[in-house]
């Protein structure tokens, strides 16, 4: 409950500091700041035990802890990255994104806490506007038009979040018990909650936060918001923003589980998971754009989690191992392909060739990434894709499993033709920016190093944790 | 009382749903909104002082503040009418009867906490939240758009004052905050896209595709 308020006031207070701060030199040095500071609360934080009888509507649950750690790594990198980033840019004035990103961390926070369901849409609906302003930092036209499209569809999404919501407080009003929104209360009651309802629910929820985590046929809005945000932002919303919707979405499914409804959210995950996938194998493949690549990307990878989460057991474990390491690779590729970005004044891979040459270290951090999402060993994604495939193969979801190796195969073929396409061969014409800076490249490094720690070596209290999360969401009436 | 109210409401929706007139549209939603404030007064039996602030809130906010905003950001942009819509007034409207219908069916069907009452709620909501979402998706003005939003943010409040009794509190924060913020930051996104575009036709957001 402290670890709670202190996790998010802290980046709350920053970005109000950011935002009362005049010198636009002065505040990026605030998100370092902060980023180190809620990460070593959160260290804290995870080590404390969980009692599933409190009724607080902030507790760090088991499934928390892993959502935690997962966006206070991926933030404080960001925020290394991010004062030599804007500094770049330092006739543009960076108060609202500086604010905006703290706020992002801030409601980042509370979703991971809420235990009550109001409270994780709050945190949700928070999460969406903060991220709006970080897509327009460009203030171009393309810029515009991809905000527009995120906050429109986000917007109908968080609407349809809240609807669900009122549908399993309505559920649980005609099934005649308390009225108590707690997910933990939820669970305990779930017998008695009325099944119409309650399903009516879990379909609008899964559309609802759905749209949040970028699930096809509601994510439309990422091709466009990734491409046109800095690598930054990007990366914060691949990693951070979708993992915390994840997160709210197996809360849900954890509730359906104890009602006996698990057989229904299973069949709802794993389809739109599959077609999640179907739909960035598509796009994927001969994509010229390479930061509309990592979108797509990113609505495959959201479809192996749902997928992760249908199948339960193994998988499930899986799924949330796949959260962490999907976010850091994420960070990777998004940082790494905004410094190649920058260098080439180009995202298209018509104009960028043989970054290699130009931007040695990113490029090898970029193609590091890519091996790494594509789920090759000895990274991280390797262990968690393994553990999902396993999961779908014991839970006999043998038609689930081989679709998702056919797809992960095409998907691989395709982004590794673009990616290889953009480090190798030899540049054209005069790069845009000088050479690439060792600051903008050291925050990527740390991360891609912690994705190959993850592949190689589980650390036990990690294991043990995941564990945990993964018992405490299955849930059998 | 509540049946007439919300029959103005499924009225409105038909309304805004054939309507070409930009004024027309966004007074529409507005009405909506004022009686959406009435509503929370005449939908429970007792009334205390926390519902009489919960319809002054709506009331203003729906009704009055948000339709003013609109109203100015169409006179900035001097645009009156939607031409040539993405689905024709009609086939909307028909569209928008046969929600309404099923979503009479469908009410019908569900297990209901109140019996008949809650089941006016219900038909209402859905419908409602279909008028939004034909609005949404079938108009190019970026300010259709917001109103279709706002007529699906009307629906799911009709669908929140069956909670209203028993969790006040989730209720009014969703229903407020969501339908406050959102239309405030999609107000600030459509200032820049007049600015940048000098339209609002959403027909010049088609740069970025695959």
């Amino acid at each position: 409950m402290v670890s709670a308020s202190i996790l998010i006031l802290i980046p709350m207070l920053g970005a109000g500091a950011a935002y009362a701060l005049k010198s636009n030199r002065l505040r990026p040095a605030i998100l370092p700041v902060v980023g180190l500071a809620h990460l070593g609360v959160s260290a804290i934080a995870t080590q404390a035990p969980f009692d599933p009888a409190q009724r607080h509507w902030f507790a760090l649950d088991p499934a928390g802890r892993i959502a935690l750690m997962t966006v206070s790594v991926l933030f404080s990198c960001c925020a290394l990255y991010a004062p030599v980033y804007l500094r770049m840019h330092e006739k543009r004035s960076n108060r609202v994104f500086c604010a905006c990103m703290l706020a992002l961390l801030a409601a980042m926070s509370m979703v991971v806490y809420a235990q009550h369901i109001g409270m994780m849409w709050v945190g949700i609906e928070a999460m969406a506007l903060a991220a709006a302003p970080l897509i327009y930092f460009r203030h171009t036209s393309e810029a515009i038009e991809a905000s527009w499209k995120y906050l429109l569809l986000s917007s109908i999404g968080v609407a349809l979040a809240l609807l669900g919501s009122f549908f399993l407080a309505y559920a649980s009003i005609v099934g005649g018990e308390s009225t108590s929104l707690l997910v933990s209360d939820l669970v305990r009651e779930a017998e008695h909650l009325s099944k119409p309802w309650l399903r009516a629910a879990f379909v609008t929820l899964l559309v609802g936060y759905g749209t949040k985590m970028g699930l096809a046929p509601m994510h439309t809005w990422k091709p466009d918001a990734y491409g046109e945000a800095p690598g930054l932002a990007g990366a914060l919303l691949a990693g951070g923003l979708t993992s915390c919707a994840f997160l709210a979405l197996s809360r849900f499914t954890m509730v359906l589980g104890a009602a006996g409804e698990a057989a229904l959210a299973s069949r709802l995950l794993i389809g739109l998971g599959l077609f999640s996938m179907l739909i960035a194998a598509v796009f994927l493949v001969r994509q010229r754009d390479f930061k509309r690549m990592l979108a797509y990307s990113s609505v495959e990878h959201m479809g192996i989690l749902a997928i992760g989460l249908g199948v339960g057991g193994v998988g499930l474990f899986g799924a949330l191992l796949h959260m962490m390491n999907n976010a850091f690779t994420k960070g990777v590729l998004f940082l790494s392909a905004a410094n190649i970005h920058r260098t080439y004044g180009s995202k298209s891979v018509d104009e960028v060739r043989g970054a290699f040459q130009r931007a040695p270290l990113s490029a090898v951090l970029f193609l590091t990434g890519f091996i790494a999402i594509a789920g090759s060993p000895p990274f991280g994604p390797f262990v968690s894709l393994f553990s999902i495939l396993q999961g779908a193969f014991e839970a006999r979801h043998y038609i689930t499993g081989g679709a998702l190796l056919v797809l992960l195969w095409v998907v691989f073929v395709g982004m590794g033709h673009t990616v290889l396409r953009v480090v190798q061969g030899v540049p054209e014409g005069e790069p845009a920016s000088p050479r690439e800076s060792l600051k903008l490249v050291a925050p990527v490094a740390v991360l891609a190093c912690v994705v190959l720690v993850l592949g190689l070596w589980m650390p036990a209290p990690l294991l043990r944790m995941l564990q945990e999360a993964a018992a405490y969401l299955e849930v059998h009436p | 009382m509540f049946k007439i109210l919300l029959t103005c409401i499924v009225f409105l929706n038909f309304f805004a749903l054939g309507s070409s007139r930009m004024r027309a549209i966004i007074r529409t939603a507005g009405l909506q909104g004022a009686i959406l404030g009435l509503l929370t007064l005449v939908a429970h039996e007792h009334i205390g002082s926390r519902q009489i602030i919960v319809a002054a809130l709506t009331f203003a906010i729906k009704g009055v503040v948000i339709p003013s905003l609109l109203f100015r950001a169409i006179r900035e942009a001097h645009i009156r009418r939607e031409v040539e819509p993405l689905l024709g007034f009609v086939p909307s409207l028909l569209f928008g009867g046969l929600g309404t219908a099923l979503a009479v069916l469908f009410a019908g069907r569900l297990p209901l906490d109140g019996g008949t009452a809650d089941a006016y709620f219900v038909s209402t909501a859905f419908s409602t939240i279909l008028t939004g979402f034909i609005l949404i998706i079938a108009r190019h003005k970026a300010i259709t758009q917001v109103v279709g939003y706002l007529i699906l943010e009307n629906g799911i409040f009709v669908f929140g004052l069956l909670l209203i009794e028993a969790m006040p509190f989730f209720v009014e924060m969703g229903v407020l905050l969501d339908v406050f913020v959102g239309v405030f930051i999609m107000g600030i996104i459509i200032n820049r896209i007049q600015r940048t575009f000098s339209s609002l036709d959403t027909v010049h957001l088609e740069r970025l595709k695959d």
